[in-house]
């Protein structure tokens, strides 16, 4: 198993994948040079047939994808950054997502979009927003939030295997995160949560990067006795609802923390599914952690007031535990 | 241009049978038979068959909110497009689309599109296929005036001028943007002038005259083949009917045209037109054409009895399609 780093799985993911299938191919903002380093070096393995700079015009791009995918080919298709979604909203949300439906069955749509979200230090407000729960409420598409190397690499390789168009989000503060990566044909399925790590007081439902910010207050809590239950869903659409509920059924308690906005965010619809179906588990009200409602700001010690936090999470748990 | 009997006669049964199926459905649709939008192309015929008329099965169109005609053009079976509109089962779509978004996988039919400007990156990624499949199938694209002010015009234009994609964008200039004269909120006279920002070849077509658009097709389908890259044709044409059928209801009449527009466009028929250069020129008689129409009036009364014999959905298959 070797050591690496968030950006190097999605290199790796890429490359194996589009080795394994030659309709498979790459499109989107500078995808050639590769600002951040995740297709960096495919335009050399794949050429220019396959490895494809758009001009920056989303609407124009991912629409291409969309037609790309409906005549029979397998697109992974670059958003630079993921509130650049919002210039090809229709093409996401009208056309990727709706028609296959709308067809009957007909079309296949297997489609990977792939962006960069979240604070990432300085970026303001259009460069930095969580946009998953955009696409939360539109029937059709998958929803990727990978927490770590290992998943994204996993992840994304089942999302281009994937016949339905799915979303791959990657955080951006995620980048020089490290870990070991099994070899060989690495895939997690679409779906699955992982239990990061068990726990009996409360369990905290974490996405993307808050996981690893879970992890360091589940290490620190433990040494108060209070044991945190860290459950990363991996994915938000398909959502592994059953691991979630039966972490509840045994701790019952639970915190949700996202970087996303609190009204109408992933974490209230976990807050919302727990309620509907695991409240007869719950001896402490739901609670959520998320960043603020504001637009996510520019000068550091606003963006740091707006993101959910460490702090804000421990607070919530000593909260429901009440200690 | 070179031009077979056979080809001709064809050319002819598409337009009879755009022509006659639209009447129905407008008269189904006004007859409250027919639920939900329903956009109808009389008029318009000439356009869709002039650019089927210079594709094959493997060629690829994407189409619009007044998609019938192009469906029928492509190949498209009137009994299933009937049963859609009837939101059927039994229909292409399993009643899921309804009368703006048929489609057929199978002939090369992408879909009709309810988002104005929403089929030209479909087809422009449709091209993109074709190269990275390395195969010369080409893939046509039916907007209409008003898509050409949406970004994703311009959009699509540039992206498949600069991949020199094997697509002909076809805009169907009817005049009008829904209720909206098309010169009161279009920056050029002409919509083919758009294609010099572009760098690509933009030809104003009489898209009355299906052999017209035929050969200016046949022209743009050589180009893209040969991966020289996309072309841009503007069809000059007029929908007699409304935008929607049943505005009358809510606008009244003559809300937004004259009568005698109307009236001087009906003068202009794309299908008359064709029986008088087929008079004039010797090629198919007049007994033949009858018989084209009473054969297709035949094959649309047998659609629309498979739509009307046909089972609703049933609420159980609600949730099927949304995910492969």
């Amino acid at each position: 198993m070797a050591q690496i780093n968030f950006i190097q799985a999605i290199n790796e993911a890429l490359a194996e994948e589009m080795e394994r299938d030659p309709l498979t191919f790459l499109m989107g903002e500078d995808v050639v040079l590769s600002a951040f380093g995740a297709t960096k070096g495919l335009i050399d393995k794949f050429g220019a047939k396959r490895v494809r700079n758009t001009p920056i015009s989303e609407a124009g791009f991912v629409g291409a994808a969309v037609g790309a995918a409906m005549a029979g080919t397998r697109p992974i298709c670059e958003v630079e950054f993921a509130s650049f979604f919002y210039c090809a909203f229709d093409q996401v949300c009208n056309q990727a997502a709706k028609l296959r439906y709308m067809s009957g069955g007909q079309a296949t749509m297997p489609i990977t979009f792939r962006a960069v979200f979240g604070a990432m230090g300085g970026a303001a407000a259009q460069h930095s927003e969580t946009v998953y729960a955009q696409f939360l409420s539109v029937p059709g598409l998958k929803l990727v939030v990978p927490s770590g190397p290992s998943d994204m690499k996993g992840l994304l390789k089942s999302a281009i295997r994937d016949n339905n168009p799915v979303i791959v989000f990657e955080h951006g503060a995620l980048g020089r995160l490290k870990e070991e990566v099994a070899g060989g044909d690495h895939l997690v399925p679409l779906g699955k949560a992982a239990v990061k790590r068990e726990g009996k007081n409360v369990t905290l439902v974490a996405i993307g990067a808050m996981v690893p910010k879970a992890m360091k207050v589940a290490d620190k809590l433990e040494k108060e006795n209070i044991s945190v239950e860290v459950i990363d869903p991996r994915t938000l659409i398909p959502l592994d609802e059953n691991a979630i509920l039966a972490s509840v059924e045994k701790t019952n308690r639970i915190v949700i923390a996202d970087e996303g906005h609190l009204r109408g965010g992933a974490a209230a619809d976990i807050a919302a599914i727990v309620a509907d179906k695991g409240f007869d588990f719950l001896d402490a009200p739901v609670r959520r952690v998320t960043s603020l409602d504001v637009p996510i700001p520019f000068s550091p010690p606003l963006e740091k007031a707006a993101i959910a936090d460490e702090a804000r999470i421990e607070a919530a748990i000593r909260d429901v535990v009440g200690r | 241009m070179d031009i077979s009997t056979e080809e001709l006669l064809d050319i002819y049964h598409t337009m009879q049978k755009i022509r006659l199926f639209e009447s129905k459905v407008r008269d189904l649709a006004m007859a409250g038979e027919i639920p939900g939008f329903v956009h109808v192309s009389i008029g318009e015929e000439a356009s869709a068959a002039g650019v089927c008329a210079a594709l094959r099965t493997t060629d690829r169109i994407t189409s619009t909110h007044r998609g019938h005609g192009h469906l029928i053009a492509k190949g498209g079976r009137l009994d299933k497009m009937m049963a859609e509109i009837f939101g059927k089962r039994t229909g292409y779509c399993k009643g899921k689309g309804g009368s703006m978004h048929i489609v057929d996988y199978s002939l090369g039919i992408l879909g009709a599109n309810g988002i104005v400007g929403g089929g030209l990156p479909i087809a422009t990624g449709s091209g993109l296929a074709a190269v990275i499949a390395g195969k010369d199938d080409v893939t046509a694209s039916f907007f209409g005036d008003g898509a050409s002010n949406e970004g994703t015009f311009h959009e699509s234009l540039n992206l498949a001028a600069v991949w020199k994609l094997p697509v002909i964008f076809v805009c169907e200039n009817n005049g009008f943007g829904e209720f909206t004269p098309m010169e009161t909120v279009t920056s050029v006279k002409d919509i083919a002038v758009r294609a010099q920002a572009y760098g690509i070849p933009g030809h104003i077509v009489d898209g009355n005259d299906v052999l017209e658009v035929l050969r200016y097709t046949s022209e743009a389908v050589a180009r893209a083949r040969a991966g020289e890259g996309p072309t841009l044709l503007e069809c000059k044409t007029y929908r007699w009917e409304g935008h929607v059928v049943g505005e009358q209801a809510f606008l009244g009449e003559g809300a937004y045209r004259a009568k005698s527009e109307i009236e001087a466009w009906k003068l202009k028929c794309p299908l008359i037109r064709f029986e008088k250069w087929c008079a004039e020129n010797g090629k198919i008689s007049s007994a033949e054409l009858k018989k084209i129409v009473a054969d297709t009036e035949k094959e649309l009364a047998d659609a629309i009895e498979f739509a009307r014999a046909s089972e609703l959905p049933d609420a159980a298959e609600v949730t099927d399609d949304v995910y492969a």
